[in-house]
């Protein structure tokens, strides 16, 4: 027997609070986070208090058991950290829950995220501190230290070796505002984009213009998952989760930039494992939301997610493919990171689900596979792919 | 206008156990990276034990600094406030081909908007910085 979480889970419920420019919630971030939950529970039908688990990513500053506890939930059974920063376990948070859940662990797991820089500090700035050891000791003092900075070299080094122009970053960017203008809870809502806009913005760091690079926001998402079985008990369609799982190739995370396979998004070991894991190729996905840190990790990891050969990155690459409803590869139909909101990816998921509903702003036509790419570049990232019905 | 390639004021290095003997070469205008005794598996950056046969005996030799360019950035928009006034300035990633490949970071010395080339051969100049913290950096130039 193939051991397996295809089919095994489904999304129930989707919550979200607002979502406010870096530094303006009026909220405490772990209020934030208990809203989203209780969001996400009325998305879904349920008390709060059923909820039995917790996951979550990147070092996430609200405890399950103080979530636990201020939400009265009954009990607690399964309370669970993906390892790594950025958004790379924004999927792996949804393995985790969808693995617990199968394997007896818990019967009603959310996964959240919540951010609130004002409260708790920026990410895109440097260290304030008069001395660094250790990794930091061979890059900071060379002015290597945001994390545009940290992954611009690899997209550099992509570009260089398959000829890839800065066209093929701007469609990324130009789709994503382009869906945000749909989306009355996107951040650049009524911030359109165009080509002339995106070539006269300033560089961060090259090949990163402005446009190219992620937001950042407070704010806080969530969504509640139980067993398939469950699952057609709730009011929703349920999502159900394909496929999730995390992972990094051979010694991805040296330090000081010494991966040994160095450009990449650091998708290529975990991509086969998820289409098999699915049951899909990458010709079956419907739509696609995948994780802008940077434009250039977007690229990378539609390459290496099979959807075209880096050869042509630059005949693929065009915002009218990318553009819901009638291109053939939607993709971050939400507006994502770069325009909708920095919530570490998991609105991303959550627009994922959304379209499988068919509930979002720029709906897909019968969209029954949606699949998430969730924070290139690090390690460990991370997938996930949702099914309709009728994917089972 | 100061000597060194960024203005002042960024995070000093400071040396910690695990890598006190390469901070200490760059004083001493060596670059000491680290190679393993068991295996001559070459890492970089420094690790308690080989990666390849696990042997702790791990140790730093000198190496010749002279390396290719394998990537790089240019970097504009300043993210601390030392470099607020800096302008554009150019990191790169370089190979060191006499020991295993392994890669360093540092700067590219010359004018900041020079076109930078993938595959140029490079070499090491030490930055020598005094002071309360008296350490050294690394840079590169074209050779």
């Amino acid at each position: 027997m193939t051991r397996s979480i295809r089919g095994e889970t489904a999304v129930v419920g989707v919550g979200e609070t607002v979502y406010y420019k870096r530094g303006e919630a009026t909220d405490a971030e772990f209020k934030l986070a208990l809203n989203a939950i209780i969001a996400a529970c009325q998305d879904a039908g349920i008390s709060p208090k059923e909820i039995d688990g917790f996951a979550s990513y990147s070092n996430d500053r609200s405890d399950p058991s103080h979530l636990a506890a201020a939400l009265g939930c009954k009990e607690l059974t399964f309370s669970n950290m993906q390892w790594g920063g950025g958004g790379g376990g924004g999927s792996a948070a949804i393995a985790n829950a969808a693995a617990a859940i199968h394997g007896g662990l818990a019967d009603t797991v959310v996964v959240f995220r919540a951010l609130a820089q004002g409260q708790f500090g920026r990410f895109g700035q440097g260290p304030q501190r008069n001395t660094v050891a250790g990794d930091g000791a061979y890059a900071i003092p060379y002015g290597l230290m945001s994390p545009a900075q940290m992954f611009a070299m690899k997209v550099v080094r992509f570009m260089h070796d398959h000829g890839v122009e800065q066209e093929a970053l701007r469609a990324i960017s130009l789709a994503c505002y382009h869906h945000a203008q749909n989306n009355p809870r996107a951040v650049m809502h009524g911030r359109p984009l165009d080509e002339a806009k995106y070539d006269a913005s300033r560089w961060i760091v090259e090949p990163f213009h402005l446009f190219d690079c992620c937001l950042e926001n407070d704010g806080a998402a969530a969504m509640i998952l139980v067993s398939a079985d469950r699952a057609r008990d709730f009011p929703n369609k349920p999502a159900y989760v394909l496929g999730a799982l995390g992972g990094s190739h051979y010694r991805a995370g040296s330090s000081v930039h010494n991966a040994p396979d160095y450009s990449t998004s650091t998708f290529k070991t975990i991509v086969p494992r998820l289409y098999e894991m699915a049951g899909i190729k990458a010709s079956d996905v419907d739509v696609l939301q995948s994780y802008e840190n940077f434009t250039g990790g977007v690229l990378m990891s539609i390459v290496e997610h099979g959807f075209c050969e880096p050869e042509v990155c630059n005949d693929f690459f065009v915002k009218e493919r990318f553009s819901a409803p009638d291109g053939d590869l939607p993709l971050n139909t939400s507006g994502g990171n770069l325009a909708e909101c920095y919530m570490h990816g998991l609105g991303l998921n959550i627009e994922a689900v959304r379209q499988i509903r068919g509930e979002s702003s720029n709906q897909v036509a019968d969209s029954e596979v949606a699949m998430v790419i969730s924070g290139p570049m690090v390690t460990p990232v991370s997938n996930s792919i949702f099914g309709g019905e009728t994917t089972l | 206008m100061s000597d060194y390639y960024l203005d002042e004021g960024l995070p000093q290095p400071v040396a910690s156990e695990i890598d006190a003997p390469y901070w200490a070469g760059l004083r001493d205008n060596e670059m000491r990276l680290q190679v393993c005794a068991a295996c001559n598996e070459w890492q970089w950056g420094p690790e308690w034990i080989c990666h390849h046969c696990h042997s702790d005996d791990v140790s730093f030799q000198a190496v010749e600094p002279r390396g290719v360019i394998y990537s790089y950035e240019r970097v504009w928009h300043p993210v601390h406030p030392a470099l607020k006034e800096q302008g554009p300035y150019i990191v790169v990633l370089v190979q060191i081909p006499s020991a295993g490949d392994v890669r360093v970071i540092g700067n590219l010395l010359g004018d900041p908007k020079q076109k930078v080339v993938i595959g140029a051969e490079v070499e090491g100049v030490f930055e020598h910085h005094d002071g309360d913290n008296p350490h050294t950096l690394l840079h590169w130039r074209a050779s």
